[in-house]
């Protein structure tokens, strides 16, 4: 899950960190109350996806009355999908530098990972790899002030910004840890004078373990369909095509996609039914994807935990409810297959074991063949 | 011979009085582990399909001597259930839960890379060698033994696979989970040096998918290889930035993409196959 600027800057602040000192507003008449106390500021929307600046959501204002009007531009703008409801409004720095720091997770070697550089304000991505400094931490032992003024040393900080730099490497990480962070990002870390100063902040929080964050305000990413699949505790992302798709299983729902692409159809959605769904479930996710208004339907079920049986009632279930307008192609083997096959034959269904055969047929049925 | 399980390895389950592992741990039973204890806190002195219970690990170590055990601990307790295990001498732990806080699945790797254990998983359906042991949820019908390794990110897809390798007459030496989550502990690396030692696998097929970089990394280690291996790679349709259900299947800034992993593994003399049952046909041809 990802937060918000000014949430993930809220608890840069709380745990030590600079952070401007910005406020959040929802109207235009917030942020110009904002702007009488905090003088000279920007309007950052408070959106999901990156290149705002770019996209027109940073405006700066010197007056409470600018602020006031740019606010108004930017609250209820459409932003790649987003619309802004909220904006930081942040004071104006005189920013002498930029530096970039981070904490992420290296997957790889199975480590948390510090990353900084002395060419902050752009991309991480386009620092050229000699101007970046990365340390691997050891998750046990944890960072130390000693870890912070060693990245200080190479990114060529000295005095009292090093100082500085290496105490808030040691308060980053410790946000890491306790949210359980995928990524804590500052960029740019501003020098202002002789103070560093987190001129934009970025915490993305690990969903699997927002059972022990419950205090956070949520954010959700994703289509409104997407949203309601997911709370029915399925995997689902939309895409463009008009073949609807069920698969039990990640990999086996990747593969589906794939193999009705390699025979020229195309998907419109990746849904993994997961591993032993029961009846209810399976029949709700067929009625969601029925509303998509797919030109058929291709359901996918290699049986291990999941059981042919159940998934063949619930297909049967949605056809008597509520009916299945498209043309339906099920492939089904595994555990508890001879029922499932009988069970669908007994409703007019005609089950195909291969799975080749079976996503031909998918695809020549939503061209209309 | 089978890679790091076999007809000697002594299974402990985790959690062995839940509905998943109590209906696994029949399964397992049926297919000829040997499944020597089972843990549930509080419910020590119980038996389930026959096996005692343990309020503990290490009590079940110390009577049973068990040497692997399979965790299906729920995953905001996984953590606690995976260090009583690696603490109390397990060498093989197999995480069957998803979901595990990622934080939680590197402290454990931290953990188990001091005390020597490999770890399966997290988010994984466990590993089998056919004939000898199986510690996992895969449906025991679909392998059976023979010469080739498999390696795979993904549990039903592998079980597609390696249902078209056992029709078409190749057995399996050992098939590993290597689960879906992005911290995991044997990777293809780990698998593929196994199989490449163990004398009685001729072949290794690995089911990668799409995200992080370890289907690269692998090819980098097939380069030396002397065995041939195939491969199959989910995801050539997926679209870049979305989390295709596994943690770790998602194409973000560009890396992780279906073309850069079939490059890396068909410059390194890896077959990669376009659908899934053409596994079997390549496995036929590298093996002439």
């Amino acid at each position: 899950m990802k937060l918000y600027e000014y949430l993930a800057k809220q608890i840069l602040a709380e745990n030590g960190i600079n952070a401007g000192g910005g406020k959040v507003a929802t109207t235009p008449e917030e942020a110009e109350a904002h702007a009488r106390e905090i003088g000279p500021c920007a309007i950052k929307a408070q959106v999901l996806v990156g290149g705002r600046g770019k996209a027109g959501g940073i405006k700066l204002a010197d007056t409470p009355e600018e602020a006031r009007e740019r606010a108004r531009e930017i609250l209820g703008m459409n932003l790649k999908g987003y619309i802004v409801d909220k904006v930081l409004v942040d004071p104006k720095l005189k920013i002498n530098r930029e530096l970039y720091v981070s904490v992420a997770l290296d997957q790889q070697a199975k480590k948390p990972i510090v990353i900084a550089s002395a060419m902050g304000g752009v991309n991480i991505e386009e620092v050229p790899e000699k101007d970046i400094v990365k340390r691997h931490v050891d998750i046990r032992l944890g960072v130390h002030p000693y870890f912070g003024r060693e990245i200080a040393r190479r990114i060529g900080l000295t005095g009292n910004i090093a100082r500085q730099f290496a105490d808030l490497v040691v308060n980053l990480y410790a946000i890491f840890r306790k949210y359980d962070a995928e990524l804590v990002e500052i960029n740019p870390l501003a020098v202002v004078g002789e103070k560093l100063v987190a001129a934009d902040g970025r915490l993305n929080i690990d969903d699997d373990s927002l059972f022990r964050h419950k205090g956070l305000p949520e954010t959700k990413e994703g289509t409104p369909l997407e949203l309601e699949v997911r709370s029915l505790g399925l995997a689902f992302v939309q895409l463009d095509g008009d073949i609807a798709v069920m698969a039990n299983g990640a990999g086996m729902a990747m593969g589906t996609l794939d193999t009705l692409a390699y025979y020229g159809g195309s998907p419109a959605n990746f849904l993994d039914a997961g591993g032993g769904a029961s009846v209810e479930p399976t029949a709700e996710a067929i009625k969601v994807l029925l509303h998509t208004n797919p030109r058929a339907m291709f359901i996918n079920i290699f049986g291990g935990i999941t059981r042919c049986d159940d998934v063949a009632k619930a297909i049967v279930q949605v056809k008597t409810s509520i009916g299945i307008p498209v043309p339906l192609v099920v492939r089904m083997v595994g555990t508890n297959e001879t029922e499932g096959v009988q069970i669908l034959k007994e409703a007019g269904i005609e089950a195909y074991r291969d799975m080749g055969e079976a996503a031909r047929k998918a695809v020549a049925l939503a061209k209309g063949a | 011979m089978a890679i790091i399980i076999d007809e000697k390895t002594k299974v402990l389950v985790q959690n062995i009085t839940g509905n998943q592992g109590a209906f696994h741990t029949g399964q397992m039973i049926a297919f000829g582990s040997r499944v020597v204890a089972g843990t549930a806190p509080g419910k020590g002195g119980q038996e389930v399909h026959g096996v005692p219970v343990y309020d503990t690990v290490e009590e079940a170590v110390e009577k049973h001597g068990a040497n692997a055990s399979i965790v299906f601990v729920p995953a905001p307790f996984a953590k606690d259930a995976a260090f009583e295990a690696i603490d109390a001498g397990i060498k093989v732990l197999v995480m069957i839960p998803e979901h595990i806080p990622v934080q939680d699945a590197m402290e454990i790797m931290a953990f188990a890379r001091e005390k020597e254990v490999t770890v399966i998983g997290p988010n994984t359906f466990g590993l089998i060698s056919p004939g000898k042991c199986k510690m996992g949820i895969m449906p025991n019908h679909i392998y059976k033994p023979g010469p080739i390794g498999v390696v795979a990110r993904s549990g039903t897809l592998s079980y597609e696979i390696a249902f078209t390798l056992t029709n078409a007459g190749y057995g399996q030496s050992t098939v590993v989970g290597m689960g879906g989550d992005r911290v995991i502990g044997t990777n293809f690396v780990d698998a593929l040096r196994r199989f490449e030692a163990d004398p009685d696998t001729r072949a290794v097929v690995m089911v990668g998918e799409i995200g992080g970089s370890a289907e690269e990394e692998a090819a980098e280690y097939i380069k030396g290889m002397s065995k041939p291996v195939v491969a199959f790679l989910a995801g050539k349709s997926a679209p870049p930035g979305k989390r295709m259900g596994h943690a770790g299947a998602i194409i973000e800034r560009g890396r992780g993409t279906f073309d850069s992993k079939v490059k890396a593994l068909t410059a390194a003399g890896a077959s990669v196959a376009a659908l899934p049952w053409e596994v079997a046909d390549l496995v036929k041809e590298r093996l002439g």
